[in-house]
């Protein structure tokens, strides 16, 4: 977590596949992901659509095409895990993380997992658990499963070409 | 008691007996309306209409402080239930999750009235396939994982057209639930008042409501925390309690120091109380014609009621120093004083009746009131004191003698005068201050007259930033006869704005359309969804290609169906959700006819950054829309209606001016004479503006109507300067110097209020009237020395 806490900058290409109940396949999309400590987090998503989603501290903006939104995170408090969990690990945010989840850690630094399950209710009732793992200070997967058995897996990868 | 006297007193007491009558049975007033100028022209008119009870005026920005955040959030919980059953309040809102959750559910609920993209495009094969694959894309985000579960009922997206357009503003900040400032440390609420903001009385009511229900709050939480408020209505009790406090001031303050001037003068008790009885009769004639030739008395004319006592004060002063001074000089008793001296001083008083009546035609109601009461006013206590006073006095009535202090007063005025020659230095110099200060000269803004202190003003606007509520300076009104055609009317406008929304010329607008559409449009909308066997086909072509099953949608077919038949939105279904007070306050009934108010923003960035070009938004909606809609700046227009009253209160100075100097020539007959009463008159405006330029003061209305005061009082001075009689200088000098302590004092009072009206004009005044005084001295022509008095012995005898 101390690791984490010393980064302060980082930009990588991430590819995501999001499994629905609802739908027969597999969305996939893809863009880069743009951190800043310890409360900046952006999501370019650039395939298939162009969108942005802007975590800082505590509001969301998304973009897509014309239009925005704007969140108070604290007006939601369901997607805070799905977002925070990502940024607060980024962080070294231990405090954050153990408010939100009970917190696993498994394997040692050259190759770790974090599994965190939610201790609200509110939240507990559709999300099960969510899995990041990761090797030293380099995030490389986070999984996120659902109760009714949605799941989405984002992959981070190497940094973007400049 | 010769029966002339006995009349002249007996008509007096009757007079000031019904003026008494009329001053106390009639309406007084202080609240802002007296800066707010009657408007002629209907846009001017729609401008003060807005300024005085527009959407903005009915907002309370509402800010607790201290404590900490969850001790700020539990007492705005506390404080919006306590208000909620209030009637004074139309909506209070804190960011509280509940509301939000109603709306939206209401806005779900109606989602095919509400939402712009429900056209019968829509909902053919083609835009259905493309609206649903749209949705689908927009899964694959962390939103996508709480938002999925609307996809069957609401798989085109509808819910989030309608919250993209309602969420365009920034909402505020929240923490623990509520509203908070940018930075946290304040819990912020809105409450919307049911009076509008020019009530002053229903806003005072509203605020202790307010302070009442935080009162109980903190008792409630045991908590310790402060309760800001700003907004229109604020600012307006504000405002009335400073002018209504400034007034008694004032009017204790200066009647006290104009006393103990008179005491140390007179040094006699009788001599004061009958020094004061024009005054008096001054004042009650004054605030009388006030009461008959409007329907209210504002306050602030009775603040400058005070400058009336130290005009009002002078004739006595002239009188009784003049004529009564015990020993009797020679020249000096009743009969010479009202056969010479009283044409000086009746003239004196017309030049005064000019200037004040020049403020009668001026569209600021204050301006004009002020102008009439001082008007009558000197009047008044001129006429009595010429033919009133003197029936009075008692028999043997005499002042002591002041001639040793006017002795002392010419040997200075003596020596000084060899230095005349440094007014003309004086002159140029006052000249070059004005030119080198010419562009910071002029204050043009509404808002110098406010009389709300500048710290509450930054206050507002830091509130108003947090929480997103409009300031509403551009607004687009649109006046029709019925509540549908006005929202016809709002839909029209709305189409015609969203391209220069597109181009960024404006950043956003809010229209009442978008919470209740027209009948008409929602009709539109309805007959836009099709029947529950065609959209099940259509949606089967349209699923094609997409990972989404038909099966899954049955929710969305049934929501369709439903709303096909649904009762149409009216203003009741919005009761209960925060969009009943956003359209209350956009769409209103004012003089029988339905106006619809659309808020546009100014863009935040780019080349037009927090400005609108209004031109640009008048073309595009003369070619679009053919509505009875007008655009208004309200700040530009509330400058520039300022700016235009100004020019009309310098344009009527001048002529004052003009009336003036006729007055004198006609009254002077000669060149020379006028020349020597009006030259240290314009050097004392000059070196006045030229002072307050010097310490940075920017000349605004009050400025410019004190510059007028000083050439109608100061040519009183400089008449007695210009006699050719020889009445004993040196009474007169007293006289004169008293007279105007007297003037300068009750002047400088005003100088020292809060109020920026008052003070505007005491600090013009006081300084200007002592300048006339002594410039007049230093023009003066050098008298002749008085010849030997002949022997008199006050029994009229010569020897």
């Amino acid at each position: 977590m101390a690791l984490f806490a010393r980064r302060k900058h980082g930009e990588v290409t991430f590819t995501e596949s999001d499994s629905f109940a609802l739908l027969n396949r597999p969305l996939k999309s893809s863009g880069v992901l743009i951190y800043d400590a310890p409360d900046h987090l952006v999501k370019r998503t650039l395939s298939p659509k162009k969108e942005t989603l802007d975590l800082d501290h505590g509001r969301i903006t998304l973009r897509r095409e014309r239009r925005q939104w704007h969140l108070e995170l604290s007006a939601y408090p369901q997607i805070v895990p799905y977002v925070d969990a990502l940024r607060a690990t980024l962080a070294g945010d231990r405090a954050a993380l153990r408010r939100m989840f009970t917190v696993e850690l498994a394997g040692g630094l050259a190759n770790w997992t974090l599994e965190l399950r939610p201790i609200e209710p509110r939240v507990e009732k559709t999300l099960r658990l969510i899995r990041i793992a990761g090797a030293r200070d380099d995030i490389r997967s986070v999984l996120i499963l659902q109760r009714n058995g949605d799941r989405s897996l984002m992959r981070l990868g190497p940094p973007p070409p400049p | 008691m010769k029966p002339r006297r006995a009349a002249a007193i007996l008509i007096w007491a009757a007079l000031a007996g019904i003026a008494a009558l009329i001053v106390a049975r009639a309406r007084y007033a202080a609240d802002l309306s007296a800066f707010l100028p009657r408007a002629p022209t209907a846009s001017q008119r729609l401008l003060v209409e807005q300024l005085r009870h527009g959407i903005a005026s009915r907002l309370i920005l509402i800010a607790i402080e201290g404590a900490n955040g969850p001790t700020r959030a539990r007492l705005s919980r506390a404080l919006e239930g306590e208000l909620r059953g209030e009637p004074e309040f139309v909506a209070v809102e804190n960011g509280d999750q509940a509301m939000a959750r109603r709306d939206r559910r209401f806005l779900f609920a109606h989602r095919y009235l509400l939402s712009h993209t429900v056209t019968p495009q829509r909902f053919t094969t083609a835009g259905l396939h493309a609206a649903i694959a749209n949705t689908i894309d927009e899964l694959a985000s962390p939103l996508g994982l709480m938002t999925q579960a609307l996809v069957p009922s609401d798989p085109t997206g509808e819910m989030l057209t309608i919250l993209a357009r309602l969420e365009r503003r920034a909402r505020p900040r929240t923490a623990h639930g509520v509203w908070v400032s940018k930075r946290g440390h304040r819990a912020l609420l809105l409450a919307r008042t049911r009076a509008a903001g020019s009530d002053t009385d229903a806003q005072q009511r509203a605020v202790n409501a307010i302070g009442r229900a935080f009162a109980a709050s903190l008792l409630a939480q045991h908590a310790h925390a402060r309760l800001e408020m700003t907004g229109p209505g604020v600012f307006a009790v504000e405002a009335r309690a400073r002018i209504k406090r400034a007034v008694t001031h004032l009017a204790l303050v200066s009647f006290a120091l104009i006393l103990t001037l008179l005491m140390l003068v007179y040094r006699s008790v009788p001599a004061l109380v009958l020094g004061l009885v024009p005054v008096v009769s001054g004042a009650l004639a004054g605030i009388a014609a006030v009461a008959l030739g409007f329907k209210v008395v504002q306050g602030v004319t009775l603040g400058f009621g005070g400058t009336l006592i130290g005009e009002a004060v002078d004739y006595s002063i002239y009188l009784f120093v003049q004529s009564r001074s015990r020993p009797l000089p020679a020249g000096a008793d009743p009969r010479a004083w009202r056969q010479r001296v009283w044409p000086t001083i009746r003239l004196g008083m017309l030049t005064s009746v000019c200037g004040f009546a020049s403020l009668l035609p001026s569209s600021f109601p204050g301006l004009a009131q002020l102008g009439l009461y001082s008007l009558a006013g000197v009047l008044a206590a001129g006429l009595v004191t010429r033919f009133v006073l003197p029936a009075m006095l008692p028999r043997g009535f005499h002042i002591r003698d002041l001639t040793p202090l006017g002795e002392r007063a010419m040997r200075v005025l003596g020596k000084a005068r060899r230095a005349r020659a440094a007014l003309a230095l004086l002159a140029v110099a006052a000249g070059a201050v004005l030119y080198a200060h010419r562009g910071q000269l002029w204050n043009r803004e509404l808002l110098a007259l406010s009389p709300v202190p500048q710290k509450l003003q930054r206050l507002d606007g830091t509130l108003r930033a947090d929480l997103g509520a409009p300031d509403v300076r551009y607004l687009i009104v649109i006046r029709a006869g019925t509540e549908q055609a006005a929202l016809a009317g709002a839909e029209r406008v709305g189409r015609a704005l969203d391209p220069l929304v597109r181009e960024n010329a404006i950043a956003g607008y809010e229209s009442p359309a978008e919470y209740l559409p027209s009948l008409a449009l929602q009709r539109r909308r309805q007959q836009s969804l099709p029947s529950p066997t065609v959209l099940r086909s259509r949606l089967a072509r349209a699923l094609v290609g997409l990972p989404l099953e038909a099966s899954r949608l049955a929710p969305f077919v049934a929501a369709v169906a439903a709303a096909r038949t649904a009762p149409l939105l009216t203003r009741a279904q919005l009761r209960g959700t925060s969009f009943a007070a956003a359209l209350d306050s956009l769409l209103v009934k004012e003089d029988g006819q339905w106006q619809a108010l659309l808020p546009l923003e100014a863009p935040a960035s780019g080349p037009a950054a927090t400005h609108i070009d209004i031109r640009r938004v008048r073309r595009a909606l003369a070619t679009a829309a053919p509505v009875a809609a007008t655009v208004l700046d309200i700040k530009r227009g509330a400058d520039a209606l300022y700016g235009t009253y100004l020019a009309e209160a310098v344009r009527f100075s001048l002529i004052a001016l003009g009336a003036i100097v006729i007055l004198l020539v006609l009254a002077l007959r000669s060149p020379v004479r006028v020349l020597r009463v009006i030259a240290p008159l314009a050097l004392a405006v000059l070196a006045t503006a030229a002072g307050l330029a010097l310490f940075g003061v920017r000349l605004t209305l009050l400025n410019v109507i004190g510059m007028l005061l000083i050439v109608a009082v100061g040519s009183n001075y400089a008449l007695f300067f210009d006699q050719r009689e020889r009445a004993p200088a040196a009474l007169t000098l007293a006289s004169l110097l008293i007279a105007n302590s007297a003037t300068v004092l009750a002047f400088g009072v005003l100088a020292f209020s809060s109020v920026p009206v008052l003070h505007d004009l005491g600090s013009t005044v006081a300084p200007g009237a002592w300048l006339a005084l002594v410039f007049a001295g230093l023009l003066a022509a050098p008298k002749p020395p008085d010849p030997p008095p002949p022997l008199y012995d006050g029994a009229g005898r010569h020897g």
